[in-house]
């Protein structure tokens, strides 16, 4: 990347506009806590790109990612940036920043427990602690939840249901 | 004009997607429990994210202006090119359940080797779905194991349901001359190396459930040449009417 392309002033004016844009299904995390937000740059043609990439293929928040990315961007005066989708390296929730985890648990949803490995298919699980409680006797509901990215478990404790992040 | 290897292959990995997916989203308020339905929702959701993405590379690498809609809905079923075992009705829920656990048991290695293709995008893709197929594969070989030491009544259906659908597994593993120009490309994993694996996921599950690996003398293959089932046509019949009645319609 040549100097000029990274003294450009629209990239931080963009770090600043998209800094608060929130994931539309979890709105306590921002697309940086979640680690969708994959990079601003000035692309060969001289337009400002902010590159997001899907947490699951069929990810149905995409869409509404981008109008807010956009928004937020027109707000700031950059009415002219393109919003890029990219699929390499693929999303892991390895990405999820420590302040992202403290939030979801604040949230009322278990953030992924430890990380994300290639692990066996049929073993146990690591069981995620209650978000509500803390207990970590907790039970698994069914593999997926209200959305592709969590699961559905229960507290044996408090008794509440909750949804863990799954750990990918 | 003959098509290119690269965008039958494509092509082949879109539509096994798209009609597992679709037949996923058949059970929509009808699954034996609301958990379940959204599970099989989400499952759906995955398989038809996947379809999108091999479809807009599909109609890039043909180069011809055809998009994922117009790959999707106005092609008929021997157009398609998806793998028979991925076609074949929902049935009860232990049909759907084994179909679902065959297809992952193979996806989920296939799609870590495609991880490793020359081909940058297929890469991509696969390397997204390699993860989502485990989670697929983990959810149905639960219940295979549920079902199959389970009630009397549901060993047998799912016994029945494997027994059925094990003519299907043999074409996951054809080779034809698309798959071969590709395997020697670098582009496409050879599907033999992802068997051993395969058949270690059936043994593990089919134990446990107490249940029997059907043995299949002659397996059924076709759907890559686009030589389907009955139940293809129907299911596009249903799948594709809205756009056909109503071409180019968005919403």
């Amino acid at each position: 990347m040549n100097i000029s392309v990274r003294e450009d002033p629209r990239i931080p004016r963009a770090h600043e506009a998209v800094r608060a844009v929130a994931d539309p299904e979890i709105p306590v995390l921002t697309l940086g806590d979640l680690g969708v937000l994959r990079g601003i740059d000035i692309a060969p043609d001289g337009v400002l790109e902010v590159s997001i990439t899907p947490t699951y293929s069929g990810c149905p928040a995409m869409k509404v990612m981008e109008l807010d990315l956009q928004v937020a961007l027109e707000a700031a005066g950059l009415p002219d940036a393109r919003i890029r989708t990219v699929l390499a390296p693929a999303w892991t929730t390895d990405w999820m920043s420590a302040e992202g985890r403290e939030k979801l648990r604040a949230y009322g949803i278990a953030p992924p427990v430890g990380k994300a490995s290639r692990r066996a298919l049929f073993g146990e699980e690591t069981a995620p602690a209650c978000p509500l409680c803390g207990s970590t006797r907790t039970v698994k509901i069914s593999e997926f939840g209200s959305t592709a990215c969590k699961a559905h478990w229960r507290c044996e404790d408090c008794l509440e249901p909750f949804d863990a992040f799954k750990c990918i | 004009m003959s098509e290119t290897p690269l965008f039958a292959y494509t092509l082949r990995l879109a539509d096994t997607s798209l009609v597992l997916g679709h037949r996923l989203s058949e059970w929509a308020a009808r699954a034996p429990t609301l958990e379940e339905d959204i599970a099989l929702g989400n499952l759906g959701l995955d398989l038809i994210g996947e379809a999108r993405l091999f479809y807009d590379y599909a109609g890039k690498v043909e180069g011809q202006g055809r998009d994922e809609d117009a790959l999707a809905y106005l092609r008929d079923d021997r157009e398609y090119r998806n793998l028979l075992m991925v076609e074949q009705p929902n049935g009860d829920f232990a049909v759907t359940m084994a179909r679902q656990f065959l297809y992952a048991a193979f996806a989920h290695p296939y799609y870590y080797a495609l991880g490793n293709s020359k081909d940058a995008t297929l890469a991509a893709i696969a390397a997204k779905a390699e993860k989502e197929m485990a989670y697929h594969l983990r959810h149905a070989g639960e219940w295979v194991i549920r079902l199959g030491d389970g009630t009397d009544e549901s060993h047998l259906r799912t016994q029945a349901a494997l027994d059925d659908l094990a003519i299907y597994i043999d074409e996951f593993f054809e080779v034809d001359a698309i798959d071969r120009a590709l395997i020697e490309a670098g582009v496409a994993p050879d599907p033999a190396k992802v068997r051993a694996e395969f058949e270690a996921s059936l043994a593990h599950v089919l134990d446990e459930a107490t249940l029997t690996k059907p043995s299949v003398r002659h397996g059924q293959s076709g759907g890559k040449r686009g030589l389907h089932t009955e139940h293809l046509g129907h299911l596009l019949a249903v799948m594709q009417s809205l756009h056909r009645a109503h071409p180019g319609v968005t919403w």
